[in-house]
């Protein structure tokens, strides 16, 4: 506990700091490549047929995703607190690749925590965070995955806090993570409402979002939350289906829980041991979910639909073809669901999705599911 | 702790006192490697020289555990160990041993999972005297530490080298039976602490408390317990413990013949290293 209140001592005298904000707002702007364009995918609106369909492109940030707007915001709070070393968990490695890129930025050690089965799947994302200076710890415990990679991380931190500042990559953890974490990332939601303004003169009738641990979902909704007539989809990885035993949706498939530091919905067995998630996307496959997600679930504010493997594979490829645009897996989960929901839509509507990740990284697992060699 | 006659935990330390020695406290993981070895290791703990028995109870997620620990968790998991089945082991022990304290420590979530209160019923009609659980603050303490309270059940919190003054105040609040001090900055099983930074830390908090204290963390050889459990009221041995269970399996996870014997002299041989009287 003393780590965590330090932390948040930290963070909330940061948040007071004018200084502190404009030194985000300048590598935001200068490094990171924001803000992001709103993009009007009218390829695909027109191929759908009913609402005319955005894209939020925070896969054009510097390293592709959204990931480095926390990582930026975090290492910010690291400098700050006097500390000398970096440690992050990584599922995907696209986060572990947004800490590494930060801290070769700002000349930090850094030292990310990966489960062996990501390694594997994701060589070329190890091989970058290795090329930017950082020593990538393969996590053989538990499942190999990121809650084991998180709870590695957990165990590094306790023994090393003096020197040592741990940047969790999503809405998870301990508080002050899951509110830090949706403050960096909220800056996606807020240039999203003033792009949508200057473009259409109004808000948007729905908003669109994948979720696995939740945060650019919550970096989207948060500035829209008291916007009651936009309705808000979060979107979860079914993987399989969620009536298999082999998907990563907590709220829809999970119940109550208590895991690293937080109370949510996860995936468990009835003896309440932490089960295994799946989906075709390492970075939606974590068995928890940031706990403002399933406080919005509770409240209603939210709506939160679970999209397949396959939903999201024709996704992807639907994206490549109409808009030239190759996304990330993890968001080809949202364009499942837009697809899902445009067609119903009067052409008037509006939606805005995060297209939160470019799909680089990814082309090897879906050459793999379609049968390709490459 | 309700009621005015002394509690099996504050007997136990009692007699230490009267004894003039530093107990030992030993944990094991229940179910670990399987449940039928580990209640055959259970039974013969306290005759072995324990003087209060710790037991895990299994979790997928234990991220204030080392690998040894881990790995024990995995094992009785594996084996299909359960929390109902933690409990009867609990039980089955109290029906041939009343004195010997039992705590019970672990993760917060299969306790959320099982329902707090049937827990704290259930454990309390078990047999169990105390509980640690590690990933719950005082800030949490209406979730299952005041229930355990009027219950009669010990809360039993960890104290680390981090903790500082103020906090401490906060963390003894509940504490009752004793205070576990973790004498490295990290996780179980990993490094073993200087005994001055650990005598200045107890001098520390007896400042706060007059609750017997326990060390842990690291403590691995018979040397180490005679010296924690002079400088506190008793020492904890868990990971070493634990690695003579992984020593006694055979290739295919299965435990030998020779490895419950194995466990219980390697107690012995840490039970021997507190007889000669403090002082």
């Amino acid at each position: 506990m003393p780590l965590v209140l330090e932390l948040e001592n930290a963070y909330n005298l940061a948040q007071q700091d004018p200084d502190f904000q404009k030194e985000f707002d300048y590598y935001a702007d200068h490094y990171i490549g924001r803000p992001s364009p709103l993009y009007h995918a009218k390829s695909l609106s027109q191929h759908l047929g009913g609402a005319k369909i955005y894209f939020k492109r925070d896969e054009l940030n510097h390293t592709g995703a959204h990931k480095i707007n926390n990582t930026l915001g975090q290492i910010l709070l690291a400098k700050r607190m006097g500390k000398g070393r970096i440690i992050a968990e990584t599922g995907a490695g696209q986060h572990g690749v947004a800490t590494a890129t930060v801290c070769a930025l700002f000349d930090l050690p850094c030292v990310v925590y990966m489960g062996t089965k990501d390694i594997e799947r994701q060589a070329p994302n190890v091989f970058r965070m290795k090329l930017l200076g950082a020593e990538v710890v393969p996590v053989t415990s538990g499942s190999g995955t990121l809650k084991d990679a998180l709870n590695e991380a957990l165990r590094d931190w306790v023994a090393t806090v003096d020197d040592t500042f741990y940047i969790i990559g999503t809405v998870a953890g301990p508080h002050p993570y899951p509110a830090m974490v949706r403050d960096f990332q909220s800056i996606i939601g807020r240039e999203t409402k003033e792009q949508i303004l200057r473009a259409e003169g109004r808000l948007p009738d729905l908003l669109i979002a994948c979720i696995g641990g939740g945060s650019n979902a919550i970096g989207l909704f948060h500035p829209f939350l008291d916007d009651e007539e936009v309705r808000i989809i979060g979107v979860e990885a079914a993987g399989l289906g969620v009536d298999t035993n082999k998907h990563a949706a907590s709220l829809t498939g999970g119940e109550p829980g208590v895991l690293h530091g937080n109370r949510t919905y996860l995936l468990q067995d009835e003896d309440g041991q932490i089960t295994e998630a799946h989906s075709i996307s390492a970075g939606l496959d974590y068995p928890g979910i940031g706990p403002e997600h399933a406080w919005l679930k509770d409240v209603g504010r939210v709506e939160y639909q679970a999209v397949t493997d396959d939903e999201a594979l024709e996704a992807f490829k639907l994206c490549c073809s109409t808009e030239g645009i190759i996304p990330a897996l993890e968001p080809s989960h949202a364009l499942a669901q837009v697809i899902k929901s445009a067609p119903s839509m009067d052409p008037e509507q509006i939606i805005v999705m995060n297209m939160c990740g470019r799909g680089d990284k990814d082309i090897f697992t879906v050459a793999e599911a379609l049968g390709v060699e490459v | 702790m309700s009621g005015t006659t002394a509690s099996r935990v504050e007997r136990r330390f009692e007699m230490l006192r009267s004894q003039q020695r530093g107990g030992l406290v030993t944990f094991i993981t229940a179910g670990d490697p399987d449940p039928v070895t580990s209640a055959q290791i259970l039974g013969g703990l306290a005759e072995s020289g324990a003087d209060i028995i710790e037991i895990g109870m299994p979790f997928s997620d234990p991220m204030a555990d080392g690998p040894a620990i881990q790995a024990a968790s995995q094992r009785a998991l594996a084996n299909g160990m359960t929390l109902t089945q933690t409990l009867s082991m609990v039980k089955n022990f109290r029906a041939t041993d009343q004195d010997t304290p039992i705590i019970l420590m672990g993760y917060y979530n299969p306790i959320y999972r099982y329902g707090s209160q049937r827990f704290i019923n259930d454990a309390r009609h078990s047999g169990v005297d105390g509980l640690i659980i590690v990933d719950l603050p005082p800030e949490e303490d209406s979730e299952l530490c005041l229930p355990a309270c009027e219950a009669g059940i010990h809360w039993i919190r960890l104290v680390a080298p981090t903790t500082s003054d103020q906090r401490l105040e906060r963390v003894l609040t509940h504490s009752s039976g004793f205070i576990y001090y973790v004498s490295i900055t990290g996780i179980t099983g990993t490094q073993s602490a200087a005994g001055t930074d650990v005598e200045d830390a107890i001098q520390r908090l007896r400042k706060h408390s007059n609750l017997p204290i326990a060390i842990g963390f690291g403590i691995t050889t018979p040397e180490d317990v005679a010296m924690m459990g002079n400088i506190g009221d008793a020492a904890v041995v868990g990971s070493a413990l634990v690695n003579r269970i992984e020593a006694g399996l055979d290739d295919n996870g299965d435990a030998t013949a020779s490895l419950v014997e194995s466990v219980l002299s390697y107690v012995r041989s840490l039970e021997a290293a507190l007889r000669p009287p403090k002082g």
